[in-house]
């Protein structure tokens, strides 16, 4: 997909350099009990910062339960 | 008058004495009764069906209060009662959060079977006293209060002429009265109601809890389903039990350094993660506010919005670190409602100043704010000013009324305020516009007396939609809309109308709309990990069976997935991360270092699944139970107003488009009025779709009633249960 990557089955704009973080913060997520996989592989929380996300990939955040 | 004169105008009529006994594997294997009516005070046998089906805690409450009770008994009929009952595994010291009671009874506001889990001293004082479980049963002819005293192993019940009836004065009283010094307050704990529960359907109870620091009895509470209605029915002023003191291993368990090992491990996550995490040290459960806001679930004006900044307002003003700086955390690591609490959430404010009321200008404790208060006080009615809410957590506290029902029924009241509905001729001058923090307050004042509006409003929001129409002031599919009730009971505070598997969250619980059988939002509306219908029904299936066996054995539900160990994300694949596998097997093993009854979590799920299968067959057995009463408010499915379909239009439109099949350029010919309705009929046949799926994969048939067959695979087919189900397979 040219300049779009999918984030929890939605289709956001990609730009170059786009770390997770900035997911993140495009998605407005957060949440801090996170998991977070790029095209199946999971990212370390201390990578978020630097890790990059390539064009077109499948960005799975998933928020693990909290609540009541 | 002090603490002398009021003791002395006790009159005592009944004193009961019993033999000591002996906790064994976390059971006394004995249940106390005692009979309002009749003044008298017995002990039953706990029997080995009862431990080994109903386990203990809400399981032993649904057991007895079945046998006790007929399928026409009501609320306020004597044979009703309110059973407390620790569990198996409270009052152990060494794993966090296992001191919780379950209270089980006839709801005054919906007439189903209700149960409330809450913490503080009481349950396990009760069990070391030497008993599983206490049915409270008839009614007095007077205020009474019955104390359970484990220092000389009697039971009485005595008149209480002279005490206070609120909740923050009279736990501190009996507290004093029933101490023997100082030092001797932490071994008494106290239940109470408070003055509101006398004069609405909503009333709740109070556990106290001695905080030595602090010097006051600390309040938690079993807030859900007017369970303090019934208590200051029977004319029970308090209860009180008294211990000797905390002891290692009172419940004389299989293998305490098991308990220990575990216990520690979950001390030293706590330590290291819990303030990157959750900061439930810091904030409780109120670290969600902001959380919920960003993620477009904070119920705002009546659970229209999801954001503060949809009526222009900032969420900052009730954002989790203003709550925080008015916290005391001088003993942060400390504020657990029972002993050996390492999340330490119960967050208190003291020395607050009261503005309004009977108390005004004291100083006084307050505990919480916790989440759902300050979401339903705050952000529901629209008031962002986290004093308003401190205010009016203290006050719906002490007059013994939940902090929930309130906000999802102020919340109500001030929407039908603003649609024309209500006007201040109605309410008796009450302004009661969204964001007016005086007119809520006033409310929750004339619920303690009973006068004024607070009276209708007390009554609770089913009893409103209903009389509003009645006397035609608004339309009635309308009202029905925008109360935010199902069972009878008033939604907790989060948002559900994007997420289909958490609309089952609330509706079909057991007890009425309350988040703490499943809480699926993220799973579903956010992390998209469950899109089919049969996801959505597995996880309305495992969810809720895991949650109900917290209240089986004793123990808090936050702790197991409020902090998370360091490596489970990276362990576990992402739905198993989900469950905390380490503190599932943490539970299995405390369970079975407890009981010696060793499970592994299949066993877990099926020990719940008995249970909440029998409770669906009670209230089946009173007339409710039925797909129909699975039901819910279109609020908490959809948008109801024009202005909730605008303030979300393009999500809407979108919906219509890759939900509904429909062309764009045919949704951009469509009124507002015909988007709703095109929505209203595709979410509301969506959610009759889930109860299909969730009530197959719960073994139910597409009425929502237990099979035989499938009672029989989980081992609850009781005679006396298949008799209730039999007719309608």
């Amino acid at each position: 997909m040219k300049g779009k990557i999918i984030v929890n089955d939605q289709v956001i704009d990609w730009r170059a350099g786009m770390t997770v973080s900035d997911v993140l913060t495009v998605m407005n997520y957060t949440f801090k009990l996170l998991v977070i996989q790029i095209n199946g592989k999971n990212i370390k929380r201390d990578d978020w910062p630097t890790a990059t996300v390539p064009e077109g990939a499948d960005v799975k955040v998933i928020h693990l339960m909290s609540g009541g | 008058m002090n603490i002398g004169e009021m003791k002395a105008a006790h009159k005592r009529i009944t004193r009961w004495e019993y033999q000591p006994g002996r906790i064994e594997k976390g059971y006394n294997d004995r249940t106390l009764h005692v009979d309002l009516s009749t003044s008298t005070v017995t002990e039953k046998p706990v029997t080995p069906l009862m431990k080994d089906k109903f386990i203990g805690g809400k399981g032993f409450g649904l057991y007895l209060l079945w046998h006790a009770t007929k399928p026409t008994t009501q609320w306020n009929d004597p044979e009703n009662e309110i059973i407390i009952s620790p569990g198996p595994c409270a009052g152990i010291t060494q794993y966090a959060g296992a001191g919780k009671s379950l209270v089980v009874s006839i709801s005054s506001q919906s007439g189903r079977i209700m149960d409330s889990n809450v913490g503080g001293y009481f349950g396990p004082y009760m069990k070391f006293a030497g008993f599983d479980a206490i049915e409270l049963q008839g009614k007095a002819n007077e205020d009474v209060i019955i104390v359970i005293d484990g220092t000389d192993h009697s039971v009485t019940i005595e008149t209480a002429p002279k005490e206070a009836i609120d909740s923050h004065v009279l736990a501190e009283q009996l507290t004093e009265m029933y101490a023997k010094d100082e030092k001797d307050k932490i071994n008494v704990a106290v239940v109470s109601a408070g003055t509101a529960a006398d004069h609405s359907l909503i009333g709740m109870l109070n556990f106290s809890f001695w905080d030595p620091r602090r010097k006051v009895a600390r309040l938690k509470q079993a807030g859900r389903g007017g369970i303090g209605t019934v208590f200051r029915d029977k004319r029970i002023k308090a209860l009180v039990c008294k211990t000797t003191g905390i002891k290692p291993n009172w419940n004389n368990v299989v293998d305490l350094n098991k308990i220990i090992e575990r216990g520690q491990r979950f001390q030293k996550e706590i330590k290291e993660l819990d303030d990157k995490q959750c900061e439930m040290r810091d904030k409780g459960t109120a670290h969600l506010m902001e959380i919920m806001d960003a993620y477009d679930l904070l119920p705002t004006t009546n659970f229209r919005f999801g954001k503060a900044a949809d009526i222009g307002e900032d969420i900052n003003k009730i954002h989790s670190n203003v709550l925080k700086s008015l916290f005391n955390l001088k003993w942060r690591d400390l504020d657990g409602c029972w002993f050996g609490c390492a999340m330490s959430c119960c967050k208190s404010v003291d020395g607050f100043e009261l503005k309004t009321g009977p108390y005004k200008g004291d100083k006084v404790t307050v505990d919480g704010p916790e989440y759902e208060t300050a979401a339903g006080l705050g952000s529901n009615c629209g008031i962002f000013d986290p004093l308003h809410i401190i205010e009016a957590n203290f006050y719906c506290d002490t007059y013994g009324i939940c902090t929930i029902t309130v906000g999802t029924i102020t919340a109500f009241v001030m929407e039908c305020y603003e649609a024309g509905i209500l006007n201040k001729e109605r309410t008796g001058g009450l302004e009661l516009k969204f964001g007016n923090s005086l007119a809520a307050l006033e409310l929750i004042h004339q619920m303690a007396t009973g006068k004024g509006f607070g009276a209708i409003a007390g009554r609770g929001a089913e009893y409103m939609k209903h009389y509003f129409a009645d006397q035609g002031w608004g339309d009635r599919q309308f009202l029905s809309d925008i109360a935010m009730v199902n069972k009878g009971l008033e939604y907790s505070q989060y948002m559900s109308k994007e997420s289909l598997a958490q609309q089952g969250g609330y509706a079909m619980t057991n007890k009425g709309p309350q988040h703490d059988e499943a809480w699926l939002i993220f799973m579903d509306m956010v992390n998209n990990q469950i899109p089919s219908f049969e996801d959505k029904a597995e996880a309305l299936y495992y969810f809720p069976m895991f949650r109900t066996w917290f209240g089986l054995c004793g123990f808090c539900k936050l702790p197991w997935n409020d902090v998370e160990p360091e490596n489970n994300r990276e362990k576990y694949p992402p739905k198993e991360a989900a469950k905390v596998p380490e503190h599932v097997d943490n539970y299995l093993t405390v369970f079975k270092a407890v009981t010696g009854r060793d499970i592994d979590k299949d066993e877990l799920i099926l020990q719940s699944a008995r249970v909440y299968n029998f409770q669906r067959i009670f209230n089946i057995r009173r007339g409710y139970g039925l797909r129909q009463h699975d039901a819910q408010p279109y609020r908490a499915c959809g948008p109801v107003t024009k202005r909730e379909y605008e303030s979300r239009q393009e999500r809407y439109d979108k919906q219509l488009v890759d939900w509904m099949g429909m062309t764009p350029e045919a949704v951009a010919k469509m009124t507002v009025e015909e988007k709703i309705a095109a929505h209203r009929k595709y979410r509301t046949d969506r959610y009759e779709k889930l109860l299909d799926a969730v009530y197959k994969r719960r073994g139910w048939t597409r009425n929502g009633v237990p099979t035989i067959a499938w009672l029989k695979e989980i081992g609850m087919d009781l005679p006396e249960v298949i008799e209730v189900v039999k007719p309608l397979q």
